[in-house]
């Protein structure tokens, strides 16, 4: 009876976590009368709303993969021998910081960088390059222009989730290696690659589906742009509140693919721990 | 060998990152400095004594950090016994908690609000129209993995049986015990999730918005909406109480037993 005492606490995520999660699931599948249906998933695969997820899974993929590759990059510039030890600490503690840095703020940021009256555009401007103009397709307000805004969480994302998956490459793997004849890119397509492998594909899928989800720098930017988080917040914020199954339906979607994440993450997460110190 | 040098593929590397991250934050700078009409010359606090002398500004961040102080009481009271008890009695049901804290990666808030809505349209306007009700709740769940995996850490860190027998045998009930024993014992892991709990719930957009409350990023936006330069004082001043929870968390973790997964925020 020992499992009694830890009541309250289930109690209260199957009522604020489960009920919820369910009940949108549930009516997803329901009409306006609450019969059964499956026009509304159904109807995900229609024009507007299938655009919304190829939009969402566009954006999400894009910065999930900058933001892996180039924060790959920063954290083992960081880490590497040679480089000084405080860079590597003030890079990691701006990162766990930074990865907070998300929603409204952060979309201010890049409006006073590169917004119409932002920072940026304003040097070029007077140095006479005009770069809404010559580059009419880059607003920060836009698909491109969103992705460059969440690399701002992405990447220091991936530098929390990698370095300790870099740290895990010990000094005498290499030694070893370089000991038995092996040339640079030999320790990295036979040890440095495989070992890391894992803790890549995990950060990929946390970067994917911390994108995925994300609502308020987007909401932000662009609360015009079609992407599955401002389509279910129109349902709620907007006037278009005429079936809120569709919203629910839209919801369930989002589960269904980051479940998918979700249980690719598992296993991958438990192969990245058996290098881990 | 000749590794003491820095590579200079890490200088490159490292500056790119170093621009990419400071030029929006100066800019932010930059534009809180500005006056809010063409051609006068740089620099006034003009904008942030808007945002001194706005009433709403005052209104909305008490509401946020009232919030912030009662969901991270709710997920205190909440979470830290039933961590004791799963790692004194029940460790069979670690797993299964550790499994729950993924949950949240599959229900994001911008699910959880859909289904929070629905769920709960029935209830009185005392919890469904108060930002004290619906949304502490809420923020419960959202802090409820930064929680487990902080609180995790920090009874991983001590021998909680032996504690526990010894306070018993000198006498001491079980809620003396946890309050005079274990807690102080976890004190570091339970700031370290308080702290990382109020980032979150000061940055939390859209479960508020959806929901139709007036929290201080609500504000935030709508200044964002409406005028430029005030905003970039308040934008600032957000990235200060964010900048403020996350350095005190990583002040208090450098203790032991505070190392739990610091990411989280309001996307």
């Amino acid at each position: 009876m020992a499992w009694l005492v830890t009541l309250p606490f289930f109690a209260y995520v199957i009522a604020f976590l489960f009920l919820p999660a369910g009940s949108v699931l549930v009516g997803a599948f329901q009409n306006n009368a609450n019969h059964v249906t499956s026009s509304n998933v159904r109807l995900l695969f229609h024009h507007p709303y299938v655009d919304a997820y190829w939009g969402s899974l566009r954006i999400s993929l894009v910065t999930a993969a900058l933001g892996c590759v180039l924060g790959l990059f920063v954290a083992y510039a960081a880490i590497r021998e040679g480089t000084p030890r405080w860079i590597r600490s003030v890079l990691t503690t701006f990162s766990g910081v930074a990865a907070n840095f998300g929603g409204i703020p952060l979309a201010f940021a890049w409006i006073a960088t590169l917004g119409p009256l932002g920072v940026v555009t304003t040097w070029f401007r007077n140095s006479g390059h005009d770069i809404t103009y010559q580059w009419p397709n880059f607003q920060i307000s836009s698909e491109r222009g969103i992705e460059l805004a969440y690399l701002y969480f992405q990447l220091p994302l991936m530098i929390l989730v990698i370095a300790p998956a870099l740290d895990g490459l010990r000094k005498e793997w290499r030694e070893a290696a370089a000991n038995l004849g092996a040339k640079q890119w030999q320790f990295w397509r036979y040890v440095g690659i495989p070992v890391l492998l894992p803790s890549f594909l995990g950060a990929f899928i946390l970067l994917f589906g911390n994108a995925f989800a994300a609502y308020a720098t987007a909401y932000s930017l662009d609360n015009g742009i079609n992407i599955v988080p401002i389509l279910i917040g129109d349902y709620y914020t907007g006037n278009v509140l005429n079936n809120p199954h569709i919203a629910q339906a839209l919801a369930f979607g989002m589960f269904v693919v980051l479940a998918v994440m979700m249980v690719l993450y598992i296993p991958l997460q438990r192969r990245s721990q058996r290098w881990a110190k | 060998m000749n590794r003491l040098r820095m590579a200079p593929s890490a200088y490159v590397w490292l500056l790119l990152a170093g621009l990419y991250f400071l030029l929006p934050l100066y800019s932010t700078l930059d534009f809180s400095l500005k006056e809010n009409k063409a051609g006068t010359p740089c620099c006034t606090l003009h904008n942030y004594g808007w945002v001194v002398h706005n009433g709403d500004f005052w209104h909305t961040i008490k509401v946020s950090f009232l919030l912030a102080l009662e969901t991270i009481v709710i997920s205190l009271v909440l979470f830290v016994p039933t961590m004791y008890w799963v790692h004194l009695r029940v460790p069979k049901l670690r797993p299964v908690i550790a499994f729950l804290a993924l949950v949240p990666f599959v229900v994001p808030p911008i699910v959880m609000v859909v289904g929070l809505l629905k769920t709960f349209k029935w209830t009185p306007q005392w919890y469904y129209g108060q930002p004290w009700g619906f949304l502490a709740t809420a923020y419960v769940i959202l802090a409820f993995p930064y929680m487990f995996f902080s609180l995790d850490a920090g009874f991983r860190a001590i021998d909680v049986h032996t504690l526990t027998e010894a306070s018993q045998s000198l006498g001491a009930r079980w809620t003396t015990t946890l309050v005079r024993v274990i807690i102080p014992n976890i004190r570091t892991a339970a700031l370290a999730a308080s702290f990382l709990t109020l980032a979150i719930v000061m940055g939390e957009f859209t479960i508020a918005n959806l929901a139709a409350f007036h929290t201080f990023p609500i504000f935030l936006q709508y200044v964002n909406e409406s005028q430029g330069f005030p905003a970039g004082a308040l934008t600032l001043l957000s990235f200060l109480i964010t900048w403020t929870a996350m350095a005190s968390l990583l002040l208090v973790g450098r203790k032991r037993g505070a190392r739990g997964a610091v990411i989280a925020g309001a996307r």
